[in-house]
């Protein structure tokens, strides 16, 4: 199997959106294109899981083929590392399931092979995962009410770029935060090959109540570039791994 | 996918008497009790024909495959047989609601906690435990793999003779790359004090938190500044200044290999204290002048032997 780029886009929010279109089904359309929607969502020390009405949370990552996470702040890093590798995991996954079904037949998952050649292919995914190029695009809410939150959220991207940087496959970073002022999103910092140089804090709290959710994350989609977008829409049936 | 922290606490455990049968190999285990949960899935104490066995269960079948690979390569490796619990069986378990859970049975590590053992046993037993350890992590290190999950938690002493073990080796990783799985206050990137490749300096660095996790079992925050608060934090530890030197190094990421502190282990180990120099110094000068006075008495009868002769001598001519 060749070795390809993941893309992904890590949206952190602590709220539902509220303007433009509907989140999940932008990340649909982001997913249709290769590019794997993961959302954190970050509750209030006086919130809890289930009154949060973040639902909205699993369902834009579920339409995203991504992984989705809520929690409070305090564990935000070790959150966001691990839904970042569990999606890449899952991604890689779902490819190699599919290249099984190639030469298994249809139906053929990984569990329907005996546990000996699970071994196996669980190493190719694992191989995989450690050597592939990927380009993650952090989007991060900045309205009002995540004020408090955001040196949080900064230590846990340094800490992201931390992990993802022991690996051997390369990695591009980028980080959009959203409402913008007149765009949809604010370009916070350039893709770069680690975060530890965000030195720059995020732009100063920007509107009160609104959550554009859904046009940042379509805004968000274009920033992989045009040329790389054009060519996963042509070979659509292997767009979760593009052939590098 | 959704990741859900609390699902694990909403999980039922399996009561015991519950009968896991494998699919693929026709096993049957009897659970006994509950060992333990974390991040991947649940332990329990198993009976399988009158054998005593630790079976690990969970829903995430490609958790258990991994984990499985990394006990089969390091059955290959093993010497004497310390490196992780062995191997017995892997398999999945069809659950009655049609649910499918994928597990592995191992070897039963019955011990207590290194803590534990070393609140009721005493801190004489802290260095033999770093020596065997550091021993295990070198064998592991050359056969090109890092332990990386390291911490309190996955070390087991079992009993007579007290030898510590190491269990769940989720986060097991070849060298060379990322490391696998990790918890916060063990790992060096999370003190910004190194990168989270894999390599044998990851593990030191985890072993000398370890020790210190023993003496702060509430754990401490990293503050401002991660390196003074944990250099302030060994400084302070009254049980561990004996091995501050070699700690502070391994936390320092001075060490390339585990036999270089285990080497200066074994140095601050095996050093004999005298006993009150004073006293030996006495006790010698004593040994000499006895040992003076018998020369002395020795020398005189030789000499009035020899004046005896010589009498004689003289007047038999
Ligand atoms: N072979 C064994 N013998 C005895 N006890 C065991 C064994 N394996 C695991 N346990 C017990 O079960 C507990 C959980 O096991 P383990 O650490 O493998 O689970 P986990 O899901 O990987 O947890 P985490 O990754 O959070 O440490 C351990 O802390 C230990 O008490
Ligand atoms: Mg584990």
């Amino acid at each position: 199997m060749k070795k390809g780029t993941l893309k992904q886009i890590l949206l952190i929010t602590d709220g539902c959106s509220n303007k433009g279109e509907n989140p999940s089904a932008v990340a649909a359309l982001a997913f249709e294109q290769g590019i794997t929607v993961n959302v954190i969502g970050v509750l209030e020390d006086s919130q809890t899981e289930h009154d949060s009405g973040l639902q909205e949370v699993e369902d834009i990552a579920l339409s995203g083929g991504g992984v989705s996470q809520i929690v409070y702040q305090q564990v935000l890093s070790k959150t966001v590392q691990a839904v970042t590798k569990q999606a890449m995991t899952q991604t890689l996954q779902g490819v190699v399931n599919q290249e099984l079904q190639q030469i298994l037949g249809p139906n053929q998952s990984l569990e329907d092979l005996p546990p000996e050649q699970r071994g196996e292919v669980m190493e190719v995914v694992e191989d995989l995962g450690e050597t592939c190029d990927l380009e993650v695009l952090v989007l991060v809410d900045t309205s009002a009410s995540m004020t408090d939150k955001l040196p949080t959220v900064q230590e846990a991207l340094f800490d992201l770029s931390v992990s993802l940087n022991a690996r051997i496959g390369r990695n591009r970073f980028s980080i959009y935060a959203f409402p913008g002022k007149k765009t949809a999103i604010n370009k916070v910092l350039d893709w770069a090959p680690r975060l530890d140089s965000i030195s720059s804090v995020f732009p100063k709290l920007t509107s009160g109540g609104i959550t554009p959710t859904g046009p940042a994350l379509k805004e968000a989609m274009y920033q992989f570039g045009k040329k790389s977008l054009l060519r996963s829409f042509r070979n659509e049936n292997r767009s979760d791994v593009e052939e590098a | 996918m959704k990741i859900d922290q609390t699902s694990k606490k909403r999980e039922h455990p399996l009561p015991p008497g519950t009968i896991i049968s494998g699919k693929w190999h026709r096993n049957q285990y009897k659970i006994v009790k509950k060992l333990g949960n974390g991040a991947v899935g649940t332990v329990y104490l198993c009976d399988h024909q009158g054998n005593r066995a630790a079976l690990k269960i969970s829903s995430s079948g490609s958790s258990i495959t991994t984990e499985v690979n990394v006990l089969k390569t390091l059955k290959k490796v093993q010497g004497n047989g310390s490196l992780g619990p062995s191997l017995l069986d892997v398999d999945d378990w069809l659950h009655p609601s049609g649910a499918r859970y994928s597990f592995y049975v191992m070897e039963y590590v019955n011990g207590q906690g290194l803590g534990t053992f070393i609140r009721l046993n005493g801190d004489d037993w802290l260095g033999t435990f770093m020596m065997q350890l550091l021993g295990d992590l070198e064998h592991l290190h050359r056969s090109g793999w890092v332990f990386g999950d390291l911490k309190t938690e996955n070390l087991l002493v079992a009993s007579s003779p007290p030898r510590v073990r190491w269990i769940d080796v989720g986060g097991t990783t070849q060298i060379g790359r990322s490391i696998k799985e990790y918890t916060e206050f063990y790992d060096r990137g999370y003190w910004n004090m190194g990168s989270r490749k894999a390599e044998p300096s990851y593990d030191l660095f985890a072993l000398a938190m370890v020790m210190l996790h023993v003496y702060h079992p509430g754990r401490f925050d990293k503050g401002n500044q991660p390196e003074k608060t944990l250099m302030n934090k060994l400084g302070s530890t009254r049980q561990l200044k004996r091995f501050q030197v070699p700690l502070k190094k391994a936390l320092k990421g001075t060490y390339t290999s585990s036999s270089q502190m285990k080497q200066e282990i074994a140095t601050l180990l095996m050093y004999r204290p005298q006993t009150s120099p004073k006293m030996t110094r006495a006790t010698a000068r004593k040994v000499t002048t006895a040992n003076r006075d018998r020369s002395l008495l020795e020398s005189i009868s030789i000499l009035i032997a020899a004046g005896l002769f010589y009498l004689f001598h003289i007047l038999l001519i």
